[in-house]
């Protein structure tokens, strides 16, 4: 690891006005990609601006049916909480499968969503939620938010301070993982509102990350079955190969995932 | 009594190894310690047109950047192979040059070209990155097959086509004659892929030279720390062997890795003595896949052929093996006399022709990992008796059956004379225990439940210990395999052993000193064992090949029955009494049949304040032995794996893995469970989840365990692990060795079962999701054209 200024700040405005003044400044949400990536010296921070001490960026708190995450709430509480299971359960589900003990009681939500791993899991749940992220300066639709692999929205000096979303009608996450890492290798969450509309996201499985399947979708509004998604063709093009599985294979998984995500 | 042979004794080591306190080379710390990094390689294959450390050697904390040539100037001498091996033609092996630090070339991702020394671990990588090196990149070859081809780039000057030797083994005209008068033969092409050894702890090393006494100390993560201190001495030249100690103190798992001799080490200990510090250095994950030896990477085709009532008349083997960038120091042994001297299998064959193509690729060099060679043995000869059963449409327990060896000793085509065994008596307690006539059942079961089920059998035998020092030696090798040990009774009674073998997880401590309590009749509290010091124990060959039982353990013996003699002069010369008439039992020495006798400590100091001894006796009571072994030893049995396949998304569950081992004599079943369970692990880790992968450029695309599928708890079944034992003629205690069977028995059974259950055998290692899957859809495919 390389040398570097470590900063523990109180609230997300001092940590923005860090960001906007450090040379090359990086926060740290639970750490779980920024710190391996600083150990094998592939990511070199002037700053290191830690928000494990912004009280008020942990929690989460419910209203009726509106669902307010704060930003660097870990995963184990989103996994262990037992009103949000009572409303969303996909997303307990989710979060209790994210990496391993040690992750989930270190890693945040907020820094999954800035992050945006083209094989997290917590994109796809935001995106078929409809979720809003709250930043530092703003508002941002989920829809507007993910912008490709690792790359989101939010501005330099832009921290997310929660995620907001209400609760589906029905909702579930159907995730493969890649048998070494155990991120997604295609992970795929589906919601239905109380209106009726129906979103599905797909993480692990696009070389452009993160993506709303369209056809799964409209097959979904007509019929929430798993023989809806059985008539489905889902296209290999555009989706990741590797030395894990090819397309073809991801396409596969992104089928029968949104068929276990139907429950 | 409770402690000795066959007791489930706790294992001694466990409490400092559970605490945290053990103490393994990373936690010495020497006064005056310095940091060392090294610069390596990002290319595979590539010139050395310059090299500038000027910028790296002005940085703070820097106390010294040195390369390559000055490592030549200095007389450090290449790397080695210790195994000479001859090819078909006649003419030795072509070892190309191995510099601890590249001169002129890199080979490999990983190759050292700079090793950089400074107060810091910090100041000491930073300096390396700014050692600037200017590389002419050359073409790459990573695969065995491709850098046979024509016009493959040319790795070492000196190895025409990449061609390490051309090797063969057995009679080439009578197998094909036999093979050509068959009634059914079976050809396939196995491939056996390269694995990470992955020990948890990683290399490391810390060396100091002092100059007033000119003497250097070494500590380092080694299986073998004489065997290391001899090669650095005799070959590296970096000192001679009396001044230069080895230590290796707890280490943290090896599987065959910690047995070579690394460039760290050697430049280390010319680093220190080029700077006057003591010289650090302890890689991190990376750096193990980059730089650790690989095991297997196999290409294989194997022709058996079968008379008309299914027994084998022939069996035709060509593999070309892939040995790195170098060669690592047994390197050459591995796909040669310890992978085809098996091919024989636990089956009666009476023709076996073996020929190998070893050669340079550039990738990290590749040797022994736990099994070395007969792991790609058991996986060529259990795979293609599985598929041979299949197109005869025999079952494939009758058909190895049917061809078992019964009787001993038995002469194979390929060198090895098995001394015993009972092949049937594996194969039924592994049948009644994998209740395999309810198979039929379960798979009607899982099918209902929509997954596909498979059963696969492996009858392994493999070959441990290492043989008679002569023998090794006329086949090539450049040591000796015996092993010494030392036993000391201190004039208080309490005994320490010092032994050869090397422990780096396997319970040494533990299992030695049951061995010692059974013949003294003490509580092994009484007994430590002592390894791993080149200052303390006496010249040993260390710990490899599941030898420290029966040959480690065997020169204990033989060591204690010089001691009890001795025992026993002093103790009738005391009593008045003959020496017949002493029996040694309940922690004291008697005169059978009289209530005369002596504690045994009694006996300990009587020898060592020699007042009354007999006459002409020498004072002490310590005694060494060197056992040399009479032959290898034959530890087989019969695995047996059933699997449930998920057909839409490929995944695969081992749902039931059934063990029957014959090991010979087990001082503790506990320990020897253990080493099953680990072995078997790391054979389902081969079969369904590790591989390292190369792109075409030599960068390995799996450097990491975000892509490198290490085996989890979770991937694996509860085992059930038997014995059905024969005792091994061949040493005192009866002993064939467990620490490597599970990973040499258990990918067969696993391949053969998930085959089973998809019915497509065409599937290679690791059986990944998407591997299966992809087979899977090769199926209906074929069903959709018909």
């Amino acid at each position: 690891m390389y040398e570097t200024n470590f900063h523990k700040v109180a609230t997300a405005q001092e940590a923005a006005a860090l960001l906007n003044t450090s040379e090359d400044g990086k926060i740290l949400a639970g750490g779980q990609t920024l710190i391996p990536t600083m150990k094998q010296r592939l990511a070199n921070p002037t700053d290191v601006i830690d928000l494990s001490g912004a009280a008020d960026l942990s929690g989460i708190t419910i209203a009726g049916d509106q669902i307010t995450i704060g930003a660097m709430t870990p995963h184990a509480e989103v996994a262990g909480h037992a009103g949000l299971a009572a409303l969303c359960p996909s997303i307990c589900k989710l979060a209790a499968n994210i990496g391993d003990p040690a992750v989930r009681h270190r890693g945040t939500i907020g820094g999954s969503l800035a992050n945006n791993d083209p094989a997290a899991d917590y994109p796809a749940a935001a995106l078929a939620l409809n979720a809003r992220i709250h930043t530092t300066s703003r508002e941002i639709a989920a829809d507007d938010f993910f912008e490709g692999m690792f790359t989101t929205a939010l501005e330099e000096d832009e921290i997310i301070t929660a995620v907001s979303f209400t609760a589906p009608a029905k909702g579930g996450y159907g995730k493969f993982p890649n048998p070494a890492s155990r991120y997604a290798m295609a992970g795929v969450f589906v919601a239905k509102s109380a209106e009726g509309s129906v979103r599905v996201a797909v993480t692990g499985a696009s070389e452009d990350g993160v993506y709303r399947h369209d056809a799964l979708e409209a097959a979904l509004s007509t019929d929430w079955s798993a023989s809806a998604v059985d008539g489905v063709e889902i296209s290999s093009d555009g989706l990741l190969s590797d030395l894990h599985g090819n397309a073809e294979y991801r396409a596969n998984l992104i089928k029968v995932m949104a068929k276990r995500a139907l429950g | 009594m409770s402690e000795g042979i066959g007791a489930r004794v706790l294992r001694k080591e466990d409490k400092r190894f559970i605490t945290g306190k053990g103490r393994y080379t990373d936690d010495i710390i020497e006064a005056n310690q310095a940091y060392a990094a090294f610069v390596r390689s990002p290319h595979a294959h590539a010139r050395i047109v310059s090299l500038d450390t000027s910028a790296a050697l002005a940085m703070e904390g820097v106390e010294t950047v040195l390369t390559g040539p000055e490592l030549v100037a200095d007389g450090i001498g290449n790397i080695i192979c210790g195994w000479g091996i001859t090819s078909k033609d006649g003419t030795p092996m072509n070892m190309g040059a191995w510099s601890a630090l590249a001169t002129e070339k890199v080979r490999y991702v990983g190759d050292a070209v700079a090793i950089v020394v400074a107060d810091s671990k910090s100041q000491a990588q930073l300096a390396a990155e700014a050692v600037v090196v200017t590389y002419e990149e050359l073409p790459v070859v990573v695969g065995s097959v491709e850098a046979l081809a024509p016009n493959a780039p040319k790795i070492h000057d000196n190895a025409p086509g990449n061609v390490i030797f051309d090797w063969e083994i057995g009679d080439l005209a009578p197998t094909d004659a036999a093979l050509a008068s068959a009634a059914h033969v079976t050809e396939m092409e196995i491939t056996n892929n390269r694995l990470a050894p992955n020990p948890m702890e990683p290399r490391s090393a810390i060396a100091t030279f002092n100059e007033a006494e000119d003497h250097y100390t070494l500590y380092t993560t080694s299986q073998n720390p004489h065997v290391a201190r001899l090669v650095l001495s005799a070959f590296y030249n970096v000192a001679p062997e009396h001044k230069l100690r080895v230590i290796a103190p707890d280490v943290g798992g090896g599987f065959g890795s910690k047995i070579y001799i690394y460039p760290e080490e050697i430049a280390c200990l010319w680093a220190s003595m080029k700077s006057g510090r003591s010289v650090k250095w302890t890689s991190d994950r990376t750096e193990a896949f980059l730089t650790d030896a690989q095991g297997r990477d196999h290409v294989t085709t194997a022709k058996i052929g079968f008379d008309n009532e299914g027994k084998i008349v022939g069996l035709k083997v060509n593999t070309k093996a892939n040995l790195g960038a170098y060669m690592s120091l047994f390197s050459s042994a591995v796909p040669t006399y310890l992978y085809a001297t098996l091919l024989s299998g636990q089956y009666d064959i009476a023709n076996i022709y073996c020929d190998v193509q070893a050669v340079y690729t550039n990738t990290v060099p590749v040797d022994a990992y736990r099994g070395a060679g007969r792991p790609e043995a058991c996986y060529v000869v259990e795979r293609i008796m599985e598929t041979a059963a299949r197109e005869m449409g025999m079952d494939p327990a009758e058909l190895r059956a049917k061809n078992f060896v019964r009787s001993f000793p038995h002469q194979t085509p390929v060198i090895m004379a098995y001394d015993s065994g009972d092949f049937d008596a594996n194969l039924k307690q592994a049948q009644a225990a994998a209740d395999v006539s309810g198979f039929a059942a379960r798979k009607a079961e899982a099918a209902s439940r929509g997954k596909l089920r498979g059963m696969g059998y492996s009858n392994y035998i493999e070959a441990c210990g290492i043989a008679p020092s002569a023998a090794v030696g006329s086949l090539g090798a450049g040591v000796g395999l015996w092993e010494s040990a030392e036993v000391r009774v201190n004039p208080v009674g309490t005994i320490e052993i010092l032994t050869g073998s090397h422990s780096h997880g396997q319970g040494h401590e533990t299992t030695f000193a049951q061995i010692v309590a059974e013949r003294f009749d003490l509580p092994t509290e009484n007994i430590q064992i002592v390894h791993g010091d080149t200052d303390k124990v006496q010249f040993g060959m260390g710990t490899y090949g599941s030898r420290s039982g029966a040959v480690g353990m065997s020169a204990i013996v033989k060591a204690m029955d010089k001691v009890e003699a001795k025992v026993k002069k002093i103790a009738a010369h005391v009593l008045e009494a003959g020496e017949d008439d002493i029996v040694i039992e309940g922690g004291a020495v008697k005169v059978a049949g009289t209530d005369k006798q002596m504690l045994w400590h009694e006996v300990g100091l009587a020898a060592y304040t020699a007042h009354n001894i007999p006459e002409g006796m020498e004072p002490g009571l310590k005694e060494s032995a060197f056992y040399d072994p009479t032959n290898f030893t034959f530890p087989a049995g019969c695995y047996i794996c059933e699997v449930e396949v998920d057909p839409e998304t490929g995944v695969t569950e081992v749902v039931q893995f059934v063990a029957s081992d014959d090991f010979g004599t087990i001082i503790n079943p506990m320990i020897v469970e253990g080493q099953v369970h680990g072995g078997i692990a790391q054979g389902i880790g081969q079969a369904m989840l590790e591989n390292v992968v190369y792109d075409a450029a030599g960068q390995q695309l799996s450097a990491s365990y975000m892509d490198y599928a290490m085996p989890r708890a979770d991937d694996l079944p509860n085992y059930s692990v038997h014995h059905a034992s024969t005792t091994c003629p061949g040493n005192p205690l009866g002993m064939k060795g467990c620490g490597e069977a599970g990973a040499i028995g258990s990918p067969p059974a696993v391949i053969n079962a998930i085959t089973d259950a998809i019915g497509n055998n065409n599937l290679s290692m690791p059986a990944t999701p998407s591997a299966v899957w992809a087979a899977l859809q090769d199926v209906s495919q074929k069903l959709a054209a018909e």
